[in-house]
């Protein structure tokens, strides 16, 4: 079966002033339809540039976006126009991502008139207020004709999901849709997207830096960790915060501070041998992380670029991938142990 | 003894509709040494108390009423009625601030060893060598490199680094007390990470009393001995943290516990709380919390409950229906409340 969106060994490179930077370098990830899945990591790891260019927001410098199995950025068209309407983005900030000059009404009708999916001012308004009804805004009439700076935090992100359902996604990209709303309500909105996932069959990807987020959102699916524009880590969500393979995935996870005193004040920590973050403009060589890696073995880790490979473990059975020498010889020795 | 006693402080802000009642009746003691969080989401009045604390409030700000005591080597005053020159003196020497968007608190344009030798002069600390070496002295406190940071431009370093140097800025006249905003909101995970386990060292070895002002949960959980909740400007709950975390009796902070997934261990029934925070302008009659509360009665709506003493010692909460919260979660094991409602 094929992926309804892949991106195939993708790299991006920006130009700056100081020299190239290389923000997403050779990542690979294929999503089903309606999955749920989320790409974590520290600012800078280059998971929005990844949503970026999963979405078709930017052009790869190397490698290939697949939607259905055809490289999108060689298609034109009516193709190239499917793929704009399957695949959405929302915002992090609702509050700069919504036209504060537009109802919700006109926020919502605008795309359905551009897309041909309303022909009238009467059927566009029947389907704003379906639309508003599945991101839970009722009664519809206090919300229709409401401009963006009367509505919350937690409405206006609504508001912005609702805007990318106007054209039937198939794919929403949320680059961290809910890091700037109220802790208190951050749920219902996750909620909201896991059900259109449900009951819609969208496929959603998450980006996020709270890895209790991550684990909420994509309990059923997969979690992906970044560092400095690769995937270091990719497993189903219970293997990957239960028993990360990944010595960087460890490290974040045994720093999380948690919302209770007794697991948190008896974590173990794990410590890295730097705390310093390379800069994009000068990666170290071979793996990226064998500066800061406590499992660090001279002659291997700074020599070879660590692939993405698979191991043993995940749930029931099945493949989980890691980049790490480290962890994949030892992961699979441990393995071929028990076997024999 | 109480190193600040805050008594019945209430804080307007005077706006063309009418005053927003931002704080309101709010009193608490913070003891030498002692840690307390103040939690609470965006509007609930924390900062706005926090920084009426220091009384650095902007204009517009009206504190209708209550007292902010100050103690220290056995005198007690009154912050709303210091005279400038002792009000400049407990600013910075007794109590330091540590501010929200930390990252944006320093002048840009100047070195961070200027940074440094304006804060002491400001203070009547003149003597160069003196402040020179005080900085040294610091910023090896907070684990930085003086030799690299001093000559530094606040944009040559990093977030986690920024953070670090304002730390060591807010400890310079060795204040007793530090009341930090968000003290690690804008950061990366290991930043955070480190940025906590400095401000525990600091604490254990200077001994200064903490406030800091959060909505995340998790910092409360690491740091805090004690815990207050906020809603609409009130002190809804005022425990121990470990009772805030494993035995809250107010509704709105079990709910505000329950909406925070964990990493480790089980995830337990997490759910958002409905609704959203009322207008501080037109607060519902009773409890401000009645119309999201999943245990309101018709009795809730009728007067805002007084903080009440529920089956903890020294643990209160504004709430006529504690016992009915208590009764659902128990006071026994020390299990999260996601996992209690599972």
């Amino acid at each position: 079966m094929t992926a309804l969106i892949e991106l195939d060994r993708i790299s991006r490179t920006f130009e700056t002033p100081d020299g190239p930077i290389t923000a997403v370098d050779a990542v690979s990830l294929a999503l089903e339809s309606g999955e749920a899945m989320c790409l974590v990591g520290e600012s800078g790891c280059g998971k929005t540039t990844t949503g970026r260019l999963l979405t078709g927001l930017i052009r790869p410098t190397s490698g290939r976006l697949l939607y259905e199995g055809k490289d999108v950025w060689k298609t034109k068209g009516a193709d190239l126009a499917r793929f704009r309407r399957a695949v959405q983005l929302v915002h992090q900030d609702p509050y700069a991502s919504l036209n504060p000059t537009r109802t919700v009404y006109q926020t919502l009708s605008a795309p359905l008139f551009r897309h041909k999916k309303a022909h009238s001012g009467r059927q566009a308004l029947a389907s704003v207020n379906e639309l508003l009804k599945r991101v839970e805004l009722t009664p519809v009439e206090n919300f229709v004709t409401k401009y963006p700076h009367q509505l919350s935090g937690g409405q206006r992100q609504r508001i912005a999901i609702a805007r990318a359902l106007t054209v039937d996604p198939k794919v929403i990209v949320a680059d961290e849709a809910v890091s700037m709303v109220d802790v208190s309500i951050r749920i219902s909105l996750l909620n909201l997207l896991l059900a259109l996932g449900r009951e819609f069959g969208v496929t959603i990807v998450l980006i996020t830096h709270d890895l209790a987020v991550a684990r909420y959102f994509a309990r059923e699916g997969r979690i992906g960790v970044m560092y400095l524009g690769r995937v270091v880590e990719l497993a189903d969500t219970e293997s990957l915060v239960g028993d990360p393979a990944h010595p960087y995935s460890a490290a974040l996870i045994a720093a999380i501070p948690e919302a209770d005193p007794d697991i948190t004040r008896s974590k173990r920590r794990v410590e890295l041998r730097s705390a310093e973050i390379p800069s994009l403009l000068r990666l170290p060589s071979g793996c990226t992380f064998h500066p800061r890696c406590p499992q660090f073995e001279a002659g291997l880790c700074e020599v070879k670029v660590p692939e993405l490979l698979p191991i043993p473990g995940g749930l029931q059975g099945e493949m989980r991938e890691v980049a790490c020498h480290v962890a994949v010889r030892e992961r699979t020795s441990e393995r071929a142990a028990v076997t024999a | 003894m109480s190193v600040l006693s805050v008594r019945e402080l209430s804080i307007d802000y005077l706006t063309r509709k009418g005053p927003v009642h931002a704080v309101r009746n709010v009193s608490f003691e913070l003891e030498q040494s002692e840690t307390l969080a103040i939690i609470g989401e965006s509007g609930s009045g924390k900062t706005t108390l926090a920084v009426g604390l220091i009384r650095l409030s902007p204009r517009g700000t009206k504190v209708t009423q209550g007292r902010i005591l100050y103690t220290k080597n056995g005198q007690t005053s009154d912050v709303r009625l210091l005279d400038d020159d002792d009000l400049r003196e407990y600013r910075w020497a007794e109590c330091a601030m540590v501010f929200q968007a930390a990252l944006n608190s320093f002048n840009p344009v100047i070195t961070i060893w200027e940074q440094f030798l304006d804060t002491a002069r400001a203070h009547g600390m003149k003597d160069r060598h003196r402040v020179r070496d005080r900085s040294a002295e610091l910023l090896d406190l907070v684990h930085l490199d003086a030799k690299r940071v001093l000559p530094a431009f606040p944009h040559e370093l990093s977030g986690g680094m920024k953070q670090r140097v304002l730390i060591a800025l807010a400890l310079m006249l060795e204040p007793q007390l530090v009341i930090l905003d968000e003290p690690t909101t804008a950061l990366d995970i290991l930043t955070q990470r480190s940025i906590i386990d400095l401000l525990r060292q600091l604490r254990q070895r200077l001994g200064f009393s903490m406030i800091f002002i959060s909505h995340d949960l998790s910092i409360a959980a690491e740091l805090a001995d004690r815990m207050i909740t906020m809603y609409a400007g009130r002190v809804v709950e005022h425990a121990k943290v470990e009772d805030m975390f494993y035995r809250p009796r107010h509704p709105y902070s079990v709910g505000l516990l329950r909406a925070v997934p964990r990493v480790s261990g089980a995830l337990g029934s997490v759910a958002s709380i409905p609704g959203s925070p009322p207008d501080l302008m037109r607060l519902p009659i009773g409890c401000s919390y009645a119309p999201r509360c999943p245990f309101v009665i018709d009795a809730c709506r009728e007067a805002d409950p007084p903080l009440l003493p529920v089956d903890t010692p020294h643990h209160e909460a504004a709430c006529i229906r504690w016992q009915h919260v208590a009764g659902v979660l128990g006071s026994d094991a020390e299990v999260p409340v996601a996992e209690k409602l599972a």
